[in-house]
């Protein structure tokens, strides 16, 4: 392990190991922890669907920029990381959800999205297993390059060329303190040892609200425990990740054939509890059999837990804080954090290495919940 | 070349596994994400420990060290419509 460096990153998830790659090509020396192996918080645990319908314009704009770095990941990582276009179908079931549903879309196209609004009956030409009926909409929108990417491949790839830029990786290693001297981070202390930097950056999923801590910073950071289920692999059914905002269902079927789906669990509360839930299975297969009855006869195989690292506004907490220089922060992302890495990885990037900030980092910093009220972004699920 | 089978509900090799390990995924969990070795039907148990022993076997990791996954439920697959049942008084 080394003893000094540029920049130090906390977790090894697909953000912090994104961040790895971009700042070691930009020549910086970066060393990142991992107290476990690599991709084994939420990333690992993640739907990674990838879409670019949301509510509020910098949650739109930095999912569709990002969709263009996915686009070509494959070949600027070296590795298959299993990204598909099969498209994202929200299912809209009433007046209001169609009144916000239009003024989502009207936003979305001013960005230059491909999105459309469809007719019940255009439903099924998108994914033949849906019931219309069942699923009880009047609608929905409908993005063709909306998708999906295997997450774990993500992270692994992203960490594989951080190393060949020479970046230093260490799993099984845990950040246990901050030092910080006159208003600025000095020394990370570790489990292994000690290290000097400027710049250290917070990726550490839930854990980071304890890692801000060490460093006498506040993060409004709540984890809500997510369940998630997959069933057994099926011949392609279809292409599209299907989700609702009002009944909180979302899934899909993976490449290898099995549908992978979640759904928020009746009685959810705050909380670290990791046990799987008999109300979860059974909440989800009700409503997955009525979106699509055929299911019905499908084996469930595997059940697990991960968790939603939640803020007030249910956006990101990106960029610099106010009292500690060089504590960068790269968390909070509410449930929709894989989608967005190309992109948060790029800016911070932008920020660490050349000083450079934007619009969206100043509207996604920590000062934001400073006395003003802040847009909520709507559309999520899960 | 004769493959020797080591994950039978994912159809993974022994020789996948070792090309697996030489390219850093030297993690249990790693490699299960990886290769999908443990998520078939069976959940790996008939798979993991002789992934972990490969895994000791190449990087001198001692086995008892090695974190094995955990086992998700449900322990046998069930049915949607069984799980969908109102009334369903089934154990998983
Ligand atoms: C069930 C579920 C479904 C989801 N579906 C989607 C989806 O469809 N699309 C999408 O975009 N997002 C989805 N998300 C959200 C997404 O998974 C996360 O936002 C994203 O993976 C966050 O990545 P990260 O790198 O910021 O954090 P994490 O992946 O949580 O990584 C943080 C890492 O920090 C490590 N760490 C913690 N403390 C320390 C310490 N003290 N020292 C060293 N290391 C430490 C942890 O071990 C962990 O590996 C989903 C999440 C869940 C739970
Ligand atoms: S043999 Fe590997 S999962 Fe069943």
């Amino acid at each position: 392990m080394k003893r000094k460096s540029d920049v130090v990153i906390i977790g090894g998830g697909v953000n912090g190991c994104s961040i790895a790659y971009n700042l070691a090509k930009k020549g910086l020396d970066v060393v990142l922890f991992e107290k476990n192996y690599l991709a084994a918080g939420a990333t690992g645990a993640c739907g990674a669907g990838i879409r670019q319908q949301w509510s509020t314009r910098e949650n739109a704009l930095l999912a569709i920029q990002s969709v263009k770095i996915f686009e070509r990941l494959n070949r600027i990582l070296g590795q298959d990381i299993e990204f598909r276009q099969g498209g994202y179908l929200i299912a809209v079931h009433d007046s209001q959800g169609m009144e916000q549903a239009k003024k989502n879309v009207t936003m979305q196209r001013s960005l230059g999205l491909k999105v459309n609004i469809l007719q019940p009956e255009e439903i099924p030409k998108v994914a033949a297993i849906l019931d219309v009926n069942g699923m009880r909409v009047i609608g929905a929108t409908f993005c063709p390059t909306d998708g999906h990417a295997n997450p774990f491949k993500t992270t692994f790839a992203y960490a594989h060329a951080a190393r060949n830029y020479g970046a230093e990786i260490n799993t099984h290693t845990s950040v246990v303190g901050l030092k910080v001297a006159g208003k600025a981070i000095r020394t990370v202390v570790t489990d292994k040892g000690t290290i000097h930097t400027d710049v250290v950056v917070n990726a550490a999923g839930i854990d980071s609200k304890e890692i801000a801590k060490m460093a006498k910073v506040n993060l409004p950071l709540k984890p809500f425990r997510k369940e998630i289920m997959a069933t057994e692999r099926l011949a392609p059914l279809f292409e599209a990740m299907v989700i609702s905002f009002k009944d909180g269902i979302y899934f899909s079927q993976q490449k290898e054939g099995q549908i992978v789906g979640g759904i928020p669990i009746p009685e959810e509360t705050e909380g670290y509890k990791t046990m799987p839930t008999f109300a979860f299975l059974q909440h989800m297969s009700q409503t997955l059999t009525r979106y699509a009855p055929v299911l019905k006869h499908v084996n469930l195989l595997r059940h697990w837990t991960g968790f939603y690292d939640v803020t007030p506004d249910a956006r990101p907490i990106l960029g610099v804080v106010k009292d500690v220089k060089g504590f960068i922060q790269c968390n909070g992302f509410s449930g929709h954090g894989f989608m967005i890495s190309p992109m948060v990885s790029k800016l911070l990037t932008d920020l660490i290495a050349e000083g450079k900030t934007s619009e969206v980092l100043e509207s996604l910093s920590l000062d934001r919940f400073k006395g003003k009220v802040t847009e909520k972004e709507l559309s999520v699920v899960g | 070349m004769k493959r020797s089978i080591v994950c039978r509900c994912e159809d993974i090799s022994e020789e996948d596994v070792i090309q697996a390990i030489e390219e850093g995924y030297t993690d249990i969990e790693e490699l299960r994400k990886k290769l999908r070795i443990g998520m078939g039907p069976c959940q790996g148990r008939v798979c993991i420990q002789l992934v972990a022993r490969i895994l000791e076997r190449k990087t001198g990791k001692k086995i008892s060290k090695i974190p094995l996954p955990t086992v998700r439920p449900p322990l046998v697959p069930v049915s949607l419509g069984t799980l969908a049942c109102e009334n369903d008084e089934k154990e998983i």
